[in-house]
């Protein structure tokens, strides 16, 4: 059936009254206040009085002469470099042991999936509570082994690994996605390897692990994205703080307290940008780097 | 090797694989339960148990005499094992104990017994026996302290509100690029993927500016509003994922006998996708119920707090108290286990769209 021209105008009028929401929140809630951070990213702006430009001030400021800045960075990047290998291995591992057919697999991934849901203050609370350096259930554990727990969250060595503990017990939804993608992978495969002669590592390392590995690329790039956003349970824990010793001061905690207890605004946007140049070519970077350890079964087709 | 002999080594293999797997995840299970179990339990606890140096988990509570209208805290001697009642307490960590004796106490005595001495506090302990102080929960929800109600309504509210605003407003912006054809469709779902990239913090001080200018701080709008205007990217790309799945000669045939386009949308498409907006939904409502530093940001007068922000700042006022706070912790906690015990497949479900198809 041919349709007229009319009808296609018709159709194409209706598209646009469709997505109308999305072009006006677009333009209002993104694109728009996108384009002022950016500019007040150049300038000297309190919100009282109207922003001033002052160049690239904020940025060589940030570059050169904050080390709250540097800190912040540090502490994000020593965070991401052991949350997001440890929650890649631990959400896999168990994904994995639920894939060997158990019983009781809804029961299980119901229990780790159930912390992943719950409200951040909250959970940040418990934890904090959990890592009483005196009284807190781990070190209590530990006393009885023997083991004279550290400080955790007072203790500046230790706030970081605490807080990566913490976000482990959250692990459940990257598991959730790895065990959909197990599941999806074809039984014949495995079958065919065995025929070879393959043990269960080389089963995993030559079947398994390339054929999940789009969904492992698309949880690294969800954690750098994640793990650059830390900021409840910080914020939470040191009562916004980032203490001890600027320890847990996250990246977008500084840029918090930047904007609200500082109200340095202007700061807090090239704050911002930077955030989002950092994300955007870490993103980069998987993604090149992707070409060489991502199998997309389309290419091997087409 | 011979086919059965395959099968078989291949049926053991199998069998031991399941029974490490059993295991480990019995233990992970355990360490998933045991922050559940120390914050339940320490919710039930009184303060004196609560900071000690050896793992409790089981809440106990002070036993107590009554002896003429008056109760008195049960001490025992930790040389002899001798029960005695705590008469006064003195300076320098010194206790006037009034002893009874071996057995066990009594509920009631008519009179304190005559054997009084003054002994030093590391010499005897608190005489505790298992039970739940189930009034934590009513102290930490009463006014002034946590006034749940309230911070519920409030986050109902903002939850509800943004929740209709999105599934409302992605799943209308969701059809248009799923099922209708216009100029510049697909460099403009570049657009909404494009913004799933970007952090929240880059448009976070002019939103603010924003909202601000328009008299909007301090009212629930900020937190409500946007969701009506499809600002969650993922949502579109869910729920237009899905929309594709539905086979298109549908909405053919409704045009034929007549249908507009937004009949087609919430006759025809909408109740084909119930799934996928009830994932949607729950998404939301997560998002929403749990978020912290929207209304740390635009919510200042206490009467407007979300549950979360409460808590946050019933932390600050009562530090201490930690079983107040852990009783607040758990209630706060429920309504999504609720949910998530009514909604599982959903949630699941969700997760699994937005992992493995992304």
């Amino acid at each position: 059936m041919r349709r007229s021209s009319t009808l296609l105008r018709r159709e194409a009028l209706d598209g646009f009254l469709f997505i109308s929401p999305w072009i006006i929140g677009f333009l209002l809630f993104t694109l728009g206040p996108m384009a002022y951070s950016l500019y007040a990213s150049f300038c000297d702006w309190d919100m009282l009085h109207p922003p001033r430009w002052v160049g690239l001030t904020n940025y060589r400021q940030m570059f050169t002469d904050d080390f709250r800045f540097a800190k912040s960075l540090g502490v994000t990047l020593k965070y991401s470099a052991m949350a997001l290998p440890l929650g890649v291995v631990t959400s896999l591992g168990i994904a994995i042991l639920l894939n060997q057919k158990v019983k009781g697999l809804t029961f299980f991934r119901a229990i780790y999936y159930i912390p992943a849901i719950l409200p951040g203050v909250a959970v940040a609370m418990l934890w904090k509570w959990i890592f009483n350096p005196e009284s807190g259930v781990i070190n209590l554990l530990l006393a009885r082994l023997g083991i004279n727990g550290p400080g955790w969250f007072t203790d500046p060595a230790w706030a970081v690994p605490a807080l990566v503990i913490m976000s482990l017990w959250g692990a459940g939804a990257g598991m959730i996605i790895y065990l959909a993608g197990l599941q999806s992978v074809p039984t014949q495969l495995y079958e065919a390897a065995e025929i070879d002669g393959a043990g269960a590592w080389m089963k995993f390392r030559s079947v398994t692990l390339p054929m999940i590995s789009p969904t492992i690329f698309f949880n690294v790039v969800m954690g750098i994205i994640g793990s650059f956003q830390v900021f409840t349970s910080a914020f939470v824990i040191t009562g916004g703080a980032g203490s001890p010793a600027y320890s847990t001061l996250f990246y977008v905690l500084y840029l918090y307290q930047k904007a609200f207890n500082y109200f340095a605004m202007g700061y807090a946007c090239a704050l911002a940008w930077v955030l989002f140049l950092i994300i955007l070519t870490l993103t980069l970077i998987v993604f090149w780097s992707g070409k060489h350890w991502v199998y997309y079964e389309a290419e091997r087709k087409g | 090797m011979r086919a059965g002999e395959l099968a078989r080594s291949r049926r053991r293999q199998e069998a031991t694989a399941r029974a490490v797997a059993y295991v480990i995840l019995v233990a992970g299970a355990v360490a998933i339960m045991v922050p559940f179990v120390w914050m339940v339990s320490t919710s039930l606890k009184d303060k004196d148990q609560l900071f000690t140096r050896e793992l409790q988990w089981i809440p106990t509570l002070p036993v107590t005499v009554r002896v003429a209208e008056q109760e008195y805290n049960v001490y025992t001697s930790l040389s002899d094992g001798r029960y005695g009642l705590l008469v006064e307490r003195l300076p320098a960590g010194k206790l006037r104990i009034a002893w009874l004796g071996k057995d066990r106490p009594p509920e009631t005595l008519s009179r304190v017994p005559d054997d009084v001495e003054i002994v030093p506090e590391e010499q005897v302990a608190q005489y505790r026996r298992p039970g739940a102080r189930w009034s934590n929960y009513r102290e930490a929800l009463t006014p002034p302290n946590f006034r749940f109600l309230l911070y519920l309504r409030n986050t109902l509210i903002i939850t509800i509100a943004a929740l209709v605003g999105q599934v409302l407003s992605c799943s209308l912006v969701a059809f248009g690029f799923a099922r209708l054809r216009f100029p510049g469709r697909g460099p403009l779902f570049i657009m909404v993927l494009a913004t799933m990239m970007l952090p929240a913090q880059v448009t976070m001080v002019p939103l603010f500016k924003l909202f601000v200018t328009v008299g909007w701080y301090d009212t629930f709008l900020p937190l409500t509003v946007p969701a009506f205007f499809a600002t969650s990217g993922f949502f579109v790309f869910l729920l237009r994922q899905y929309f594709m799945g539905i086979p298109l000669e549908m909405d053919e045939a409704a045009r034929i006998d007549g249908a507009s386009s937004w009949q087609i949308y919430h006759r025809v498409v909408l109740p084909q996708a119930r799934a996928a907006v009830a994932t949607v939904a729950i998404f939301s409502f997560m998002a929403h119920w749990n978020d912290f530093l929207g209304p740390l940001i635009y919510l200042g007068s206490p009467e407007l707090r979300t549950l979360s922000l409460a808590l946050y700042a019933f932390q600050g006022e009562h530090s201490v108290d930690i079983q107040l706070l852990m009783a607040a912790a758990t209630v706060v906690m429920l309504p999504l286990l609720v949910l998530f015990a009514v909604a599982q497949r959903y949630f699941i479900q969700g997760v699994v769209i937005s992992g493995v198809k992304g």
